[in-house]
């Protein structure tokens, strides 16, 4: 800690700055529950530094798997959309807890996903939500005006299309399942996995397509 | 009767940020720390009281506050709640941490 960051707040966003001085109350409020709870051995400064780890280790790659297995398996999606839970456990995939519905996607009907109660995700699937699932704007509008939410996507939706918002709680939890790109006819369902997208996932956006998958995006 | 803040859907609101901001440590260690105390073994609370205690936050808390931020805030309520540590404690702990950040400018 040098003296010129001993007063420069704006400092305390940045992710990798683990000893960057808080920039905001609740920050000093962090520190101090926690040595609270360390010191009476509720919690262990171990065992708060494995869950991190653990947490930054989620990604949506799970999902994406589960996708391309209902892509190039019909019975596996049949039996993913009758009962989620037990259609993730086959690929060894835990979800305890709520409930795990899928939802597919097809020419004519589109599925998103909000929580507008809160932040309600398939962590476990999709590892951690975006800031954007969270913020009042998406769980607000989501639900009232889904196609312009979806325009700010870049996803344009073919009025034609019928668009079904679902609104996760804290017992049921969504999947989408996107459309399976045209062109991929014949692709490996490990080729197939990269193009299920975090967001396709969610159902802001389609699966990449063939000449998008250069993969930067999430 | 209105909805309460947190019951926000279709509520008039604005563009949709969609930068994707990386978590800080702060916002890491309040998840980890409240997954922690929730889940077995330990089991303070339940899922649906964190729910409970997030909506309970007064509207200008709630709405002005970070994601991260109302989980602090509700999990320093829930820890009262559950008798594991006071109000007293948390008060003294806090300006004590704060007085450090002042004098040292950074953590022990």
């Amino acid at each position: 800690m040098t003296t010129a960051h001993r007063h420069d707040r704006t400092h305390a966003h940045a992710a990798t700055a683990d000893h960057a001085p808080p920039g905001h109350e609740w920050e000093f409020l962090e520190i101090a529950l926690r040595e609270l709870l360390i010191e009476k051995r509720v919690l262990t400064a171990a065992a708060i530094q494995a869950r991190i780890d653990a947490v930054e280790g989620a990604t949506p790659i799970q999902g994406s798997r589960v996708v391309a297995r209902a892509w190039v398996d019909p019975a596996y999606k049949a039996r993913l959309l009758a009962d989620g839970n037990a259609a993730v456990a086959e690929l060894g995939y835990g979800f305890d807890g709520p409930k795990l519905v899928a939802l597919e996607n097809t020419p004519a009907r589109h599925h998103m996903v909000v929580c507008t109660l809160c932040s309600c995700y398939p962590k476990p699937l999709l590892g951690l939500s975006p800031a954007w699932y969270k913020s009042r704007e998406y769980r607000s509008r989501a639900v009232s005006e889904p196609r312009a939410v979806l325009a700010e996507f870049g996803t344009v939706l073919p009025e034609d299309v019928e668009l079904r918002v679902v609104d996760s709680t804290a017992d049921c939890r969504y999947l989408i399942i996107p459309l399976r790109p045209v062109g991929t006819e014949g692709w490996t369902e490990t080729r197939l996995v990269d193009l299920v997208t975090r967001d396709s996932m969610i159902g802001v956006a389609p699966a990449r397509t063939p000449q998008t998958d250069h993969g930067t995006d999430v | 009767m209105s909805a309460r803040t947190h019951d926000m859907g279709g509520a008039p609101a604005g563009p949709i940020d969609r930068s994707e901001p990386p978590v800080t440590l702060t916002e890491q260690r309040v998840d980890a720390m409240m997954a922690l105390l929730r889940e077995p073994p330990l089991g303070l609370f339940s899922t649906d009281a964190m729910r409970r205690a997030i909506e309970d936050l007064a509207p200008d808390v709630y709405l002005g506050s970070a994601y991260y931020e109302r989980w602090c805030y509700a999990m320093r309520d829930l820890l009262v709640e559950t008798g594991v540590l006071t109000d007293a404690e948390i008060a003294d702990r806090l300006a004590a941490v704060q007085q450090r950040f002042e004098t040292e400018g950074a953590p022990p």
